[in-house]
């Protein structure tokens, strides 16, 4: 039998390797991959304690994360093709010009 | 109606102002001119007016000036017989002066014409507020408009560096006296509540007389004096005066020594029962006045400028009057002032004439036998120089012996003395300066010109070389001149002293203007009934006493003796000019050669100008460096650089956060967001 804890340690593990992903790697796309891990870690908490208490709510509220998701996705990708058009580079420290 | 009066030339001013570049001379001319006649020609009816009103004044309120709480200020002008017969020497000398400048200033071009008589315009209109204005708020919008307009016209040729000077001097010196006049019309506003002149006379009249100084109102008089002495040219602040002769010669005569000056003088009679009241101001009144008709007389003694001379004798004779003032006898200060304002505008236009005729030789030094080549310059200077000497019976005689009787009268005998002597001063360097440049012979470059002191009005076609083409100056300005000789010879007549069969007559029309009135004055034409009951007689001792006939009669055996011994100075003086400057021209050289100290210390004004370049003007120019340097450019300026400077610094340490990156970004997020939920956890 699978108890609550056994979602949250999983859904903690999957948030520790986006929260890598988005440090870690050097190029965008994989980045917002890594975001939607981070994303996805989430929903499996909110869908998993809701389970457990035996309210819908949680299943809502993730929907509402997957869409924001699915949002963030096409705005993020597009981003990322604008600026490897200008850059020819998808590294993140490729784009530090907002500084002092 | 009263309006009019003031109205009529500040329209002149508004139309030249305004219109004057594209009016011909004879227009701008002539209508400054009509102005003037016209406001003289409203004077006349309103004094006419004011005569058969019962309370002996006449009121128009125009407008309520300033209506705040207990602070009511009317913008109200009122005739009484002093201002009348200050409005009648304004708008009087003054139109004549008007017509005397069309001729003077003709020589300018259109646009300074009509500048110039924008100007004299404008001063006349102040001029009449200052005299007609019936609280201290309305008669220092005149104050300050009339020093105003003496600044702009001493330096109307202000192309010439001596005459901008001057101008500022006269604005700055004047500006002291002001500050004065102010802080004196606040305390008087503090203590009596009121503005207004006859309510304050009312209100002072219930108060004690103050002993000696100290006392409210002996403040309050003595600042309202300081204002004063800056506006007439007193000690100290007399200074500003003989410099103002950088002004066009008319200018000279109808604000340098015919009407503007005097405003101090007005402004002591017209608060003669306040003065009266702070005994310990009115014998420094009489001693500042003294003073300065000694000194300014001594002064005028050895002065070569012919305007010069004509300012300090202005100055002089101004102290007169200030001694009068001091000595309660108002009504003689005023009658000097009046007599004053003809002989003295006479000897300046005079003055006008010569130096027109010479294009615009200034030194005495340079002039001499002129009394041929101009024949109406001469009898009309002449006439001036015996009426401003004091032989009878022409009208500086009965003025100033007037004042000297009551000088004498109020047991001030050592003032008298200096008073005298003043008086054979005057009669001394008047009759030089008549000598030097009408009689003798014609002295050519005899003294390099000084360019820089001589007018820049160019005379043309006189030129300087040639002694044949002197001539009369044209008619507008003779007529002038032979009018305010035919003054100077009658003036005096309406002041003849009861000692020698007259009747005083101007003192008697006078007397209601110093005196505490309850009733504030009806309107135009309408006669307050309440007011003779209300009339409260002067109660300062001795003064009410010299008013009553009675005690005129007592004297009159010792009045006949001083006006004996007064026309005898005059006569003297005279001799001894006549000794000096007619029959032995080298015997002043000698005397100045033999008494080289005292020639070169009077040649120089006693050093006045340098001490108080010495004393205020070098110490304030050097304290301002420090404060400009110290204070504004280091502290001020240092405390806002230094803001400045520190949030600069700030932002330079502090941007080194904003790295760009975003790893870095997200990095602190994550770590805040930690150490957020961090704290909340183990809470």
């Amino acid at each position: 039998m699978l108890s609550l804890n056994h979602f949250l340690v999983l859904s903690g593990i999957l948030f520790s390797i986006g929260t890598a992903g988005v440090f870690l790697r050097r190029n965008l796309i994989t980045i917002l991959l890594s975001i939607e891990i981070m994303l996805n870690a989430v929903n499996l908490t909110f869908v998993a304690v809701g389970r457990y208490r035996l309210i819908v709510d949680g299943q809502i509220i993730t929907f509402f994360v997957m869409t924001v998701a699915a949002a963030e996705a096409a705005v993020g990708l597009a981003l990322v093709i604008a600026l490897f058009r200008h850059r020819e580079t998808l590294s993140p420290d490729a784009f530090t010009m907002l500084k002092w | 109606m009263l309006l009019l009066i003031p109205l009529l030339p500040f329209l002149g001013f508004v139309i030249n102002a305004s219109l004057g570049q594209r009016l011909s001379k004879s227009v701008s001319g002539g209508l400054a001119c009509l102005a003037m006649i016209a406001a003289f020609a409203v004077s006349v009816t309103s004094t006419i007016a004011m005569t058969q009103s019962s309370t002996h004044a006449v009121q128009q309120t125009v407008f309520t000036w300033i209506p705040s709480g207990d602070l009511q200020i009317p913008f109200a002008l009122r005739v009484d017989p002093l201002s009348a017969l200050m409005i009648l020497i304004v708008t009087g000398i003054g139109a004549l002066i008007h017509i005397y400048s069309t001729a003077y200033m003709h020589d300018e071009t259109d646009g300074e014409f009509a500048r110039y008589f924008s100007y004299l315009n404008l001063f006349a209109a102040f001029m009449l507020v200052l005299v007609l204005g019936s609280s201290f708020p309305v008669m220092f919008v005149g104050w300050e408009g009339v020093g105003l307009c003496s600044y702009l016209l001493i330096g109307f040729w202000f192309r010439k560096q001596s005459a901008a000077d001057a101008g500022k001097k006269a604005f700055v010196v004047n500006r002291i006296g002001d500050f004065g006049f102010l802080l004196g019309m606040l305390l008087i506003f503090v203590t009596f509540g009121t503005l207004d002149f006859q309510e304050v006379a009312w209100n002072v009249t219930a108060r004690a007389a103050e002993p000696a100084l100290g006392g409210t109102v002996a403040l309050a008089t003595l600042l309202l004096f300081v204002g004063a002495t800056g506006k007439s040219a007193q000690i100290p602040l007399y200074v500003w005066l003989p410099d103002a002769m950088e002004g066009p010669t008319p200018v000279s005569a109808l604000i340098h020594a015919a009407t503007m000056v005097t405003a101090g003088v007005y402004m002591i009679g017209r608060n003669a029962v306040l003065f009266s009241h702070a005994p310990g101001t009115l014998a420094i009144v009489a001693g500042i006045g003294i003073a300065t008709a000694l000194m300014a007389g001594t002064i005028g003694l050895v002065q070569n400028d012919i305007k010069r001379v004509l300012a300090y004798s202005t100055v002089s004779q101004l102290g007169y009057m200030f001694l009068a003032m001091g000595v309660s006898a108002y009504a003689a200060g005023i009658f000097h002032l009046y007599t004053h304002a003809f002989f003295k505008a006479l000897l300046f236009l005079g003055s006008g004439a010569v130096i027109h005729a010479l294009a615009g030789e200034q030194d005495i030094r340079n002039m001499g036998g002129l009394k041929n080549a101009l024949p109406i310059t001469y009898w009309t200077f002449l006439i001036g120089a015996i009426a401003i000497a004091g032989v009878p019976p022409l009208a500086g005689f009965f003025s100033k012996d007037e004042i000297l009787f009551r000088t004498f009268a109020s047991g001030h005998a050592i003032l008298w003395t200096i008073g005298l002597i003043t008086s054979l001063l005057t009669a001394i360097y008047m009759f030089r300066l008549v000598f030097l440049t009408f009689h003798g012979e014609r002295r050519r470059a005899a003294h390099p010109e000084h360019p820089e002191e001589e007018e820049p009005a160019a005379h043309s076609g006189h030129a300087h070389s040639g002694g044949a083409h002197l001539h009369d100056a044209p008619p507008a300005m003779t007529i002038v001149l032979v009018v305010l000789a035919i003054g100077s010879v009658v003036a005096g007549f309406v002041g003849v002293p009861h000692a020698i069969g007259g009747s005083n007559r101007i003192e008697a029309f006078l007397e209601p203007s110093f005196e505490a009135h309850r009733t504030v004055a009806g309107e135009f034409g309408a006669a307050a009934s309440r007011a003779p009951e209300a009339r409260l007689e002067l109660q300062v001792g001795d003064t009410a006493a010299q008013h009553a006939p009675a005690a005129e009669e007592v004297n009159e055996r010792p009045e006949l003796m001083l006006m004996a011994v007064s026309t005898g100075v005059a006569f003297a003086g005279i001799g001894i000019a006549v000794y000096f400057w007619l029959r032995h021209r080298t015997l002043a050289d000698d005397m100045a050669r033999r008494f080289r100290a005292v020639y070169t210390m009077l040649l120089n004004k006693y050093y006045v100008d340098e001490i108080y370049d010495a004393v205020i003007v070098q110490p304030v120019k050097q304290i301002s460096v420090v404060l400009w340097k110290g204070f504004d450019a280091g502290l001020i300026d240092g405390a806002v650089n230094g803001v400045g400077e520190v949030v600069r610094a700030a932002s330079g340490t502090l941007r080194r956060l904003q790295t760009g990156s975003i790893r870095t970004y997200a990095a602190s997020l994550f770590l805040g967001v930690v150490l957020i939920l961090g704290w909340y956890l183990s809470r």
